[in-house]
């Protein structure tokens, strides 16, 4: 072997080495963990015996709520991000008079320095018995409940996760060329069709990006259905912590979150396939 | 030029501004039917302003445009009867070469049926010979196919203007001057006005039948290509089109058309003006490279050096130092001029009577505007 090529090889590897490293110690041997987990028992005492056995991914219906307040509230939520995030990246890229944009943007990132959980808190706030309900009553409205409803989690998952939504969106219509708007309006076609033809066209892969992202955080999601959905809303995430520290049961928590990484894979290779087909190498709709 | 029928674009008083910042004023102009206008002039003259208020995407601050004896305020690009080729062609990056040429088909109200739709994207394909790349995507396409799709696209839902926005600037030398004759082949077939914006003047001027001369946002000449290159209306034309040898000078005598104009060697020489330039007026006089001739003899108005000679085949281009004037740039045709003239020789330079042509004012050194960058894309 060339010398240069052997020290060519010798760099590759030693770039390559720390992220490998990382990725072994801390994702694949634990999820290695949970695997080898979910086929165990639980021991006596709470935690894990050995064992090989099926039986936690055939009790998996017994947490079938948690499982289909995640599936529905997620892709919901993930869309609801969309419907607001949408309309926002478009005026910030296509209408914002260049001077405001950085301002504009920085706004949106900013609320991202708070902590999370102390703005959900505030929803808490907001949404209880002593925020918009009681100023509700003021004007005749009584006994309107928003705190612990799937809405008050809906507008949490919105609040809290659309600058990931409108980030990825607003990069795709920065980026998009302006005279293919005109060249669009020059051949004939009204506002309407030129932005259903080409502008949400081709910013599809922003949008892909957008909803995978918070949708795969969504299926992850603890603290907005905890706090604002106070465990009558429960996610996937919430039954989590519920089996893990509460009843110790490891393995059938680690059965549900094995179940949980391959819904996600699934999700993102879903969302792969329709970006790729949409701006991607092959034209579906021919004249 | 003076028109019978409604001219297909005329602009009636349009200025342009933006803020404090004139784009173009004062500007009028009509456009006989299915003629090939240029609008010529250097970057900034305002030239794309106007192309871009015929096509919509501009709104004259002041003034109208007409399309066919219509007012086009107000009408927003999708309801004008004009379609444009833009620079850099703006292509859909997501539809392929097909779907690019029927996207103004598919516009059209009531719906075409899909056979239509695909029969005439066809033919527009076929017509800028591109027939059976329909399926390609444009980034398969060299940069003189991506071209032809966007003129197939253009002209597919048969406008009646078509507008070109430097449409050959990113090709090679050799697919421009393909291109510009294919392009004088299809107006004259469509019989439709083309108006073309460029700021090539060997472009313009090869081109079109009428050229329109623009500089700092005004019109200032409009002819046919031999007239602007024989009879420039000013300074700036004759310099800005065409190369030509600029003497300063000023003026001694006038009668009628003729002055007599004394230049910086002390030599006089009679010019013809057009706009009747006054007696004592600083002026220049412009004098193209083919109009001298070259000898060796002692006879003729300014003496010089040979400084540089470029071959060219059938003609040969001169640089001559002449003491006090400069160099001159002389272009000889070897069938007149027997002998060619090597570097460092002395030569005697004449031209024709009535070929020198007088202009007021004095081009300022680094003045000379045109442009000479063009983006060469080789395909």
């Amino acid at each position: 072997m060339h010398g240069s090529a052997f020290r060519h090889k010798l760099l590759t590897v030693l770039l390559l080495a720390p992220a490998t490293v990382w990725l072994v110690v801390f994702l694949v041997l634990p999820f290695v963990a949970i695997v080898v987990f979910s086929v165990g028992e639980r021991a006596p005492e709470g935690g894990y015996q050995a064992a090989f056995t099926m039986a936690q991914y055939a009790n998996l219906p017994a947490r079938a709520t948690a499982f289909w307040n995640t599936l529905i509230l997620a892709p919901v939520g993930a869309f609801a991000c969309l419907l607001v995030a949408y309309p926002v990246a478009y005026y910030l890229a296509l209408r914002a008079p260049e001077r405001w944009r950085l301002i504009l943007l920085a706004l949106i990132v900013i609320p991202f320095w708070t902590s999370l959980l102390m703005r959900t808190y505030a929803w808490m706030y907001i949404l209880g018995g002593r925020g918009i309900p009681a100023l509700l009553s003021y004007i005749g409205i009584e006994d309107l409940r928003l705190i612990n409803t799937p809405g008050a989690v809906l507008l949490g998952i919105v609040y809290g996760y659309l600058p990931l939504m409108i980030l990825p969106i607003y990069v795709s219509l920065e980026r998009l060329d302006r005279r293919l708007l005109e060249a669009s309006a020059d051949l004939g076609a009204k506002p309407l069709s030129t932005f259903v033809g080409v502008t949400l066209r081709l910013s599809l892969p922003g949008v892909m990006t957008g909803l995978s992202l918070v949708m795969i955080l969504l299926l992850g999601e603890y603290l907005i259905p905890s706090l604002l959905g106070g465990g009558k809303v429960f996610f996937i995430g919430n039954a989590l912590v519920d089996l893990f520290l509460q009843s110790r049961n490891w393995p059938f928590g680690s059965a549900i979150a094995v179940t949980l990484v391959f819904v996600s894979v699934v999700v993102l290779i879903i969302a792969n396939r329709v970006s790729t087909r949409f701006s991607g190498a092959r034209q579906v709709d021919l004249i | 030029m003076s028109t019978a029928p409604v001219p297909d674009i005329e602009f009636r008083g349009v200025a342009k501004r933006y803020g404090a910042v004139t784009a173009v004023s004062g500007i009028d102009l009509a456009v006989p039917p299915a003629a090939f206008v240029a609008l010529l002039g250097p970057s900034g003259c305002g030239k794309t302003t106007c192309l871009r208020m015929i096509g919509g995407f501009e709104q004259p601050s002041e003034g109208q445009v007409l399309i066919r004896g219509k007012d086009m305020a107000g009408t927003p690009p999708y309801r004008r009867p004009v379609n444009m080729v833009f620079q850099q062609y703006a292509l859909f990056p997501h539809l392929d070469a097909g779907d690019n040429v029927s996207y103004g088909l598919r516009q059209l109200r009531p719906r075409l049926s899909a056979r239509e739709i695909s029969l005439k994207a066809g033919e527009a394909l076929a017509m800028v010979q591109l027939a059976g790349y329909g399926r390609r995507k444009i980034h398969e396409l060299s940069g003189g196919q991506q071209q032809r799709v966007a003129l197939a696209r253009a002209l597919v839902n048969k406008p009646a203007v078509l507008l070109l926005d430097e449409p050959l600037a990113a090709l090679d030398k050799k697919l421009r001057t393909d291109m510009q004759i294919e392009l004088q082949n299809l107006q004259r077939e469509l019989g439709i006005t083309f108006v073309l914006v460029t700021h090539d003047q060997e472009e313009a001027l090869s081109m079109s039948d009428f050229v329109c001369v623009m500089n700092r946002g005004s019109i200032v000449q409009v002819g046919q290509p031999s007239e602007i290159y024989h009879e420039p209306a000013d300074l700036f034309v004759a310099d800005f089109v065409g190369k030509t040898n600029l003497l300063a000078g000023k003026v001694e005598r006038r009668s009628g058309e003729l002055v007599e104009v004394m230049l910086a060697d002390g030599s006089v020489i009679s010019a013809r003006s057009r706009n009747g330039v006054a007696s004592g007026e600083a002026v220049s006089v412009s004098l193209r490279p083919e109009a001298l001739r070259l000898g060796a003899s002692e006879q003729g108005t300014f003496q010089g050096i040979v400084r540089n000679r470029i071959f060219l085949g059938s003609t040969a281009e001169y640089a001559i130092e002449v003491p006090a004037l400069g160099t001159l740039l002389a272009t000889a045709d070897h069938q007149l001029s027997q002998d060619l003239f090597k570097p460092g020789e002395p030569v005697a330079i004449g031209f024709a009577p009535g070929a020198p042509l007088a202009f007021s004012g004095v081009k300022e050194n680094g003045e000379k505007q045109r442009e000479t960058k063009n983006v060469e894309i080789v395909s």
